[in-house]
């Protein structure tokens, strides 16, 4: 990579605006949350605040709600996760086909729209459609011949929405992904393969799997540090119910946080998930961005 | 002769099979959009018909009254107003950070890579309960600055990643030859370099503006009536039993449109964005 030596000041001055930024929106809050999390904090109680050491750090550590909700966390990644990889890749394949031009431009397109749409307006549109008396779902599922399901209402059944919204948002992502990886097999290697075996799957394992590589490990990287950040889109449809079965770690820190109004718990465990994610991000970013090294 | 005309129907017959599972992925994609906007467009009456009605008389009314009694008119604006400022103010201060990155050789650069990257990977909620506890006291809660900041925490990694990756791109050369005519390296970054690497910083402006707008967490908890965004404004709309559907589609599609103009617009380089410049 071709670089410059320069002056320290020079460096300063290009580099300088946006370390302090990031400093100051980004590090600074981190430290006064470190502050709050050795302190009994209740914006109710705002009279009472008292240090209290680590005890905050080893009741999030002890506390059967807390790991529950990371274990849903979880869950839904793994569960997701593979059903995004797996229809995201049949989707890419059939898409890197030859022929119907104007229609796989037309998929294409359509796959952007699940992307962009606001996660707050998925939970919404997931409430209007799965609604158990007036949902398109029911409507749907009626046809073939199921009685009306209650989706939302029901811990299980909120659960699946939950993936299936998911799914629905992610699968396009992974799906143009593996797409440019695709298109990066070159031309020469993947007719000569073709003309070898009439298997796709022979093809597939062998030819296309090691320019996918790179775009799989930016989608396992990405989709775990999205669902351990997913909010948006399960507060506007069940709101982490009914009970707590769709209660997902963000959401459980923001109601400790803001509608049980313990700060300082929340601090806690806000900070004990980004200690999570941190060894997670080392762990996997240290596989994918080579330059970095 | 049997056997060329049998194979031939099995490509037609290959061809048919392709052409329906697009077109599912195409109904798949776009179906939530069409329920949305048809429901938008229903009456509340209608919007409560059990099992859901098909075929109806299209009205505009709950965008008219969403717009003008219910002052969804108003939270647009702040989100426009939030999405645009932040959007700016990361590109001023992240393309000269990416052509450092890019071009000058110094000390912890690949730190200062992993933290620029590990602010993409941080969960919101973990930044907004000190700010939340921060804003409150400087009294800057519910105002437009607030959300404008803490937007930054995304969107100048977001700016950074995408521009170091564009600035690669731009001949070294250039730079050389410039060098040796006596140019200072602001000189060089203003006049030779940012001019090429235009295309990637509209993409990563993009970015910015599209994750900004869509943001519900942080405008949920920083802000109340004043600098309420959009997003928010839909999530208040339910409260209550008797939920108003045709006026919470009529703003969520309100608040879709914008982003799907956009993303469209960027669409062959969404991937490249959202995998911040990994995937090329």
């Amino acid at each position: 990579m071709a670089s410059t030596i320069v002056k320290r000041s020079t460096i300063a001055a290009f580099i300088g605006p946006a370390i302090f930024a990031l400093l100051a929106i980004g590090i600074l809050p981190l430290l006064y949350a470190g502050w709050t999390s050795l302190h009994y904090f209740n914006l109710t109680k705002l009279k009472n605040v008292e240090f209290i050491g680590l005890e905050n750090y080893l009741f999030v550590l002890t506390d059967e709600v807390f790991w529950q909700a990371m274990g849903r966390t979880f869950k839904l990644l793994v569960i997701a996760l593979p059903m995004q990889i797996a229809l995201g890749l049949g989707i890419a394949l059939l898409l890197h086909q030859p022929g119907l031009g104007f229609l796989r431009t037309l998929t294409r397109l359509s796959l952007v729209l699940p992307m962009a749409t606001t996660y707050a307006v998925v939970g919404l549109l997931g409430q209007v459609m799965f609604n158990i008396k007036y949902g398109v779902i029911n409507q749907l599922l009626g046809f073939v011949g199921f009685a009306p399901i209650n989706w939302i209402g029901d811990p299980t059944n909120a659960f699946l929405v939950i993936i299936f919204w998911d799914i629905w948002q992610w699968t396009p992502f992974v799906a143009l992904v593996l797409l440019a990886g695709l298109t990066t097999v070159p031309m020469e290697i993947e007719e000569a393969a073709k003309l070898e075996t009439k298997k796709w799957t022979t093809v597939l394992r062998y030819v296309q799997l090691p320019y996918l590589l790179p775009g799989l490990t930016a989608v396992l990287i990405l989709r775990t540090a999205d669902t351990l950040k997913l909010f948006d889109m399960v507060f506007t449809l069940t709101r982490g119910g009914p009970g707590s079965s769709t209660e997902l770690i963000s959401l459980m820190i923001q109601r400790v946080g803001f509608r049980a109004f313990d700060q300082g718990l929340a601090s806690a465990q806000a900070i004990i998930l980004l200690i999570i994610t941190i060894i997670l991000s080392q762990l996997y970013i240290r596989f994918l961005y080579k330059e970095v090294q | 002769m049997s056997s060329r005309s049998s194979s031939g129907s099995g490509v037609s017959q290959h061809l048919t099979s392709q052409i329906l599972l697009l077109l599912l992925i195409i109904l798949f994609c776009v179906f939530p959009f069409y329920w949305m906007v048809t429901t938008s467009l229903k009456t509340q009456i209608l919007a409560l018909e059990s099992p859901p009605v098909w075929l109806f008389e299209p009205t505009f009314a709950n965008y008219t009254e969403v717009l003008t009694k219910d002052g969804v008119s108003k939270t647009l604006v702040n989100s426009l107003i939030v999405a645009v400022s932040t959007t700016i103010l990361a590109v001023l201060l992240g393309c000269p950070a990416a052509y450092a990155l890019a071009r000058f050789e110094f000390r912890g650069k690949k730190d200062l890579w992993f933290w620029f990257i590990t602010n993409r990977m941080i969960s919101p909620i973990v930044l907004a309960l000190p700010f939340f506890l921060i804003v409150r006291n400087i009294g800057l809660l519910d105002t437009h600055l607030v959300l404008i900041l803490i937007y930054l925490t995304f969107n100048l990694p977001i700016v950074i990643w995408i521009c170091t990756d564009q600035f690669r791109s731009v001949p070294f050369d250039l730079n050389e030859a410039a060098m040796l005519e006596g140019a200072s390296q602001w000189r060089i970054f203003r006049s030779i370099c940012l001019p090429l690497a235009m295309p990637g910083v509209a993409v990563s402006a993009i970015f910015s503006f599209i994750f900004s707008w869509n943001e519900l967490m942080y405008a949920l908890v920083l802000t109340r009536n004043n600098a309420k965004t959009a997003p928010a404004m839909a999530v208040s709309f339910m409260e209550g039993y008797d939920l108003p559907y045709g006026k919470i589609m009529a703003t969520s599609t309100l608040i879709v449109i914008p982003v799907i103009i956009f993303a469209l617009i960027a669409s062959k380089q969404l991937v490249r964005g959202l995998t911040m410049g990994a995937v090329k």
